[in-house]
């Protein structure tokens, strides 16, 4: 094993000042400067930051950095490494309580600050879980499996495929719900990839995070788990689902269905919304309440489908008014073999772009149209150019939201490169991925600033 | 004044140096002060307060986490027994989503850096040369994040003070935290208006010894702030933290004192109430009673009220889910001892079961201790049978004492189980609490206990901040003087005691020492006129309900420079002056010319020649008076009283 570095995170100046001093991360040192005498606790240094200063824990428990040129003389007057742990305790096991399977892919979900580099590291073993939540006995008996540790912006096509194995094998185990822990940037893209690759789920598959990680007091990490946990135990909706805050007050959460939901603000709890429908149901640590009758019961057989395949020869295009025919010629002669565009308003794009659309389904890649709009479908019988792209071999993705098309249209490229049938399986919803009927609430962005709405906001409610 | 205030505070000496060293009294203070920017510290919505109806509301809840060092602070625990809702009310105009918790935070505002680094610098600190910004946990949930944005800015200052220097541990930039305005049961609301307004925060070691020195020290540095020109002023502004120890005691944090002068009966009857606890705990190890030995149980008894009769005359409330006991061995009497002045040990145990068991119905506990007519307490009563009966059936020892908590199941076992925690403290040391002063700004009640460094995060939203060299100079540069190096300064040009100590932290103290230095000739009555002469003309508006602007700084510049070329006299200055601050185009007038006086001498001569007063010396000094009067001013008292005398 390698013996950890004594000057961890320090580089450049900074390093050679305190190598030359004899100075160690974690030594409770006397630093005199040309400015007077700093006491203090060496702490390691974020790898981002400069060269230039050293951090320093003062005994308030305060952090300063001073300036390494200044540093006359380093006295070590001790030692105190910290030892960052989250309170491990064994996860009381009750016979009584359904057996629930928590796989970790990453995020902040349950998690510790490493300020070494300033990050959040995810804390995860039932024990540590336990430790920092421990009202999750109350609602199961928890199993954890660690898959990965990554961002979910790191969440691909390989990370997938092992979490829906991972899926099946615990279902067939007899696990009585999954819960998945992941950061919630791309978390709607793997609820869709999921709900392609374990059909016919009998159990909860619920995915959760966290909007503020769990080194915050006012983390909805915890309000999360429990709801999640909750709903894949004792919840009889067999779907995968995003689990996440309804409104921002910690008062209750959404089951969203995980071909129909979106993050839509980068940093609000109640991130995670349904688009051109409503969410499956609300729950509660205590309870799930659905508000729909159309979601798939929960079974006791064991036998879910698992298809986790995928083609990563797939790519989006957000269109833009002046977009040039090269961005779709560059993924022709790139081997592409499926595109999904975000068009504007019904599904459109610009006439220049006819020509390499035109090559592209010529050769065989799949063309889906979908709207950057979100909200609504795709119709391409309305306008001329509607009529245009469809003749060159263009297929109108309904409503399907872009991020779905384009998982689905990996999974589906994956199965067959046969255009025709590439179009049959991709406008044969799975699960809610496309819908006949868009119901009259199911586009509601309130408008602040309104007295009703205004009206509404007052009751804590949002 | 409350009776209780009259009677704590007459006659006792606050600055009796033996008196207080005997104790070992020590105090520090930490003092918040808002600066005065325009936006709010990390995000950009403008300062203001709101008295007025919410325009939202939302819920959360505070859970503990753990410290970098790996540890659980122990405050962090206790607030989170307490399973409090918070509401936090919104305003559109003054708070975003960032106060909501749910932006991360924006840059740091560089002027209130700017301000917290001049202040450092004015209060001789050492400053750090990268700032860190920290995590101070908060659970109590007047921060909606769960903790305080704070980061220090300079280390080891001093100030002077009777010839030694009061030591500043630290000052340090923070963003100020909600307002409570509602705190029952398991509910609390705040307002987020406050919140994230820049302040600094200033620490003093426990440097002084008496509470006068300690009220003294705490106006030095406020008249230190308000001589920076970089605070807000009005109530709510600035805030202070008071700590005291005495010796063999622990710190104790007297929390938001609300003025100066509270300092001094607040931080003295706080020594009292630590000495008194230091007996108790005499008299508990006396009977061999220490942390180790302590013995302390309790038992469901809410079966021995299931009669109506004794539940309805107990006064314990119909319908309370659970009734607890307390058996704490060998405590016969002490419940009774005195710790404030009308305040026994027993309430110490009330106000922590009232905050951290939200039990806030008081009376929340009861004493059963053997008094030969049963318990009466206001609606509370129980018999002695009852308490015989209750003993009997825990099996408590004659020596016990035994004390009653009730209510929500939940609630009654924190409230029980929190008993046991503060009698156990009793026996060592002084438990490190934060407390806040009753309505008497006497006494004071439990508020919570104090944090210790393990509440400190680093912030991971935000980078370190380098300070550059340049920076600091520029700052340094037009930093202003300290009031005690001005008012020295002013007492050597020869300005009165008084007048120099409040010009040295007037808001135009700037303007007096440019003046002072191009036309040294008027000093004195430019003080006089900034000072006193400015006061007396706001009182004068404020009475006549005049709402009109004070004249600003340029304006002030040129009327006394003016005033200095012509020369004018006192009083004519005086009209003239009075006139400027009353909003009219007023100009300093030159003294009469020799020719005018001498004109105006003979007049006034002539007119009152039949005037005669018991001296001549009286008859000359009335002379002069309606010289000076008819000139408004203009005339010369000693020119005018020369020729007075040669007529």
């Amino acid at each position: 094993m390698n013996k950890p570095d004594p000057l961890k995170g320090y580089r450049g100046k900074a390093r050679e000042v305190l190598e030359r001093m004899g100075a160690r991360v974690w030594a409770d040192v006397e630093i005199e400067t040309d400015k007077g005498t700093y006491k203090g606790i060496i702490l390691p240094r974020s790898e981002q930051a400069d060269d230039l200063h050293v951090v320093l824990k003062l005994f308030t428990g305060y952090n300063i950095g001073l300036a390494v040129d200044r540093i006359k003389d380093i006295k070590e007057r001790g030692f105190r490494e910290a030892h960052y742990k989250i309170p491990e305790q064994e996860f009381p096991y009750d016979p009584a309580k359904p057996n629930v399977t928590l796989l970790g892919t990453g995020g902040t979900i349950a998690s510790r600050l490493d300020y070494r580099t300033g990050a959040v590291i995810p804390a995860f073993t039932p024990g540590e879980l336990y430790g920092a939540v421990p009202e999750l006995a109350d609602i199961c008996n928890l199993k954890t499996e660690k898959l990965f540790g990554v961002f979910s912006e790191n969440m691909g096509p390989e990370q997938y495929i092992t979490t829906a194995e991972a899926i099946g094998r615990e279902i067939e185990a007899g696990a009585a719900g999954i819960v998945i822990g992941h950061g919630t940037d791309t978390m709607h893209h793997t609820a869709a990839a999921l709900t392609f690759m374990v059909q016919d789920s009998p159990v909860p598959i619920i995915m959760v995070g966290s909007q503020r990680s769990s080194d915050r007091p006012s983390s909805d990490a915890a309000f999360n788990l429990r709801c999640a946990c909750n709903t894949a135990s004792h919840g009889n909706i067999a779907e995968v689902m995003v689990c996440m805050f309804g409104p921002t007050s910690d008062s209750y959460n959404l089951l969203h269905r995980g071909t129909r939901v979106r993050k839509m603000h980068s940093s609000y709890r109640s991130t995670f919304r349904t688009l051109s429908d409503i969410p499956v149901a609300t729950c509660t640590p205590d309870e799930v309440k659905p508000l729909r009758k159309d979601y798939r019961p929960r079974r006791t057989d064991r036998n879910a489908k698992v298809d986790a395949v995928f083609d990563d020869r797939v790519a989006i295009v957000y269109y833009y008014p002046a977009m040039k025919p090269d961005i779709i010629e560059s993924l022709i002669d790139n081997g592409y073999k499926g595109i999904v565009i975000a068009g504007t308003g019904l599904g459109h794009v610009n006439k220049p772009l006819y020509e390499p659309l035109r090559r592209a389904c010529s050769q065989g890649i799949s063309v889906m149209m979908t709207v950057q709009t979100l909200w609504g479908y795709v119709q391409m019988f309305v306008y001329d150019t509607g009529r245009d792209l469809m003749e060159l071999g263009i297929v109108p993705c309904s409503n399907m939201l872009p991020e779905v098309a384009y998982i689905k249209l990996g999974w589906v490229l994956a199965h067959t490169h046969e255009r025709e049938e590439v179009a049959r399986m991709m406008l044969t919803p799975v699960n809610g991925e496309t819908t006949e009927r868009e119901p009259y609430d199911g586009y509601l962005v309130f408008q602040g600033g309104l007295p009703e709405i205004e009206e509404f906001l007052k009751r804590g409610l949002r | 004044m409350d009776a209780w205030r009259k009677k704590l505070t007459k006659g006792v000496d606050f600055d009796d140096a033996e008196f207080y060293s005997k104790l070992g009294f020590k105090c520090g203070l930490e003092i918040h002060q808002q600066l005065d920017t325009k936006k709010k510290l990390f995000c950009h919505c403008p300062v203001g307060y709101r008295n007025d109806e919410p325009d939202a509301v939302i819920l959360r809840h505070m859970r503990p986490t753990l410290s970098e060092m790996g540890t659980y602070d122990g405050t962090a625990l206790m607030e989170f027994k307490t399973r409090k809702q918070v509401i936090y009310q919104l305003y559109r105009e003054n708070v975003c989503t960032y106060e909501m918790d749910d932006t991360p935070p924006f840059p740091i505002n560089q002027h209130a850096l700017d301000y917290a680094i001049e202040i450092a610098l004015m209060l001789n600190c050492q400053l750090v040369d990268e700032v860190h910004i920290t995590r101070k946990q908060y659970l109590d949930g007047s921060i909606p994040t769960g903790f305080q944005r704070t980061a220090i800015i300079g280390i080891d200052g001093w100030i002077p003070y009777r010839g030694r220097k009061i030591r500043i541990q630290q000052l340090a930039l923070e963003e100020d935290a909600c307002r409570e305005v509602e705190d029952s049961r398991h509910t609390i609301v705040f307002r987020t208006d406050r919140l994230s307004i820049p302040l600094v925060e200033i620490v003093t070691k426990p440097d002084m010894f008496t509470p006068h020195e300690a009220a003294e020290v705490d106006e030095l540095l406020g008249r230190l702030m308000r001589a920076s020109g970089r605070v807000r002023r009005g109530i709510g502004s600035a805030r202070q933290d008071v700590n005291v120890s005495i010796t063999g005691s622990e710190r104790v944090e007297i929390k938001g004192v609300p003025r100066t002068p509270d300092i001094r009966p607040l931080t003295h009857y706080e020594a009292l109430r630590q000495k008194a606890l230091l007996e108790l705990r005499d008299e508990l190890n006396n009977r061999g009673i220490t942390p180790e030995t302590f013995k302390a149980d309790y038992h469901d008894i809410t079966n021995h009220f299931t009669n109506p009769e004794i539940r309805s005359m107990s006064g314990i409330p119909q319908g309370t889910q659970r009734i607890n006991v307390v058996n704490l061995s060998a405590w016969q009497g002490l419940l009774k001892h005195k710790t404030q002045p009308g305040i026994t040990f027993a309430a110490e145990i009330a106000g922590r079961v009232r905050v951290i068991a939200c039990l806030d119905d008081i009376p929340n506990i009861l004493v059963l201790d053997r008094q030969p007519e049963g318990i009466l307490h206001g609606e509370l009563r129980l018999s002695i049978e009852l308490e015989e009966h209750i003993r009997a059936e825990i099996g408590a020892d004659d020596d016990d004492t035994l004390v009653l908590v009730w209510g929500d199941a939940d609630d009654a076992e924190t409230g029980a189980k929190e008993i046991i925690i503060r009698a156990k403290e009793a026996c060592g040391l002084i438990p490190q609490e934060t407390r806040q002063h009753m309505t008497d700004k006497c006494r004071t009640d439990f508020e919570r206990i104090l944090p210790g460094p393990d509440r400190m995060y680093p912030d991971t939203d935000s980078p370190p901040i380098a300070i550059a060299r340049e920076r600091v100079r520029r700052i340094a540069a037009q930093t202003a003087p300290r009031p005690w190096e001005r008012e020295e300064k002013y007492k050597k040009m020869g300005i009165p005691d008084q007048l120099a100590t409040q010009l040295a932290i007037h808001v135009h103290a700037g303007l007096f020492d440019r003046l002072a230095e191009e036309s040294p000739i008027i000093h004195r009555l430019v003080a006089e006129a900034l000072v006193e002469w400015q006061k007396a003309i706001k009182r004068d508006k404020l009475e006549l309900k005049l709402n009109i602007d004070s004249p600003d700084e340029a304006r002030l510049e040129d009327f006394f420079k003016t005033a200095a070329y012509k020369r004018t006299p006192r009083r004519a200055l005086y009209y003239a002056f009075e006139k400027l601050c009353y909003g009219e185009d007023a100009e300093p007038p030159y003294p009469l010319s020799d020719e005018e006086l001498m004109k105006l001498s003979k007049k006034i001569k002539a007119e009152f020649k039949e005037v005669q007063f018991k001296s001549p010396d009286l008859t000359l000094n009335f002379l002069l008076g309606e010289v000076i009067e008819q000139s408004e001013g203009r005339a010369e008292p000693c020119k005018g009283k020369k020729m007075l005398e040669n007529l």
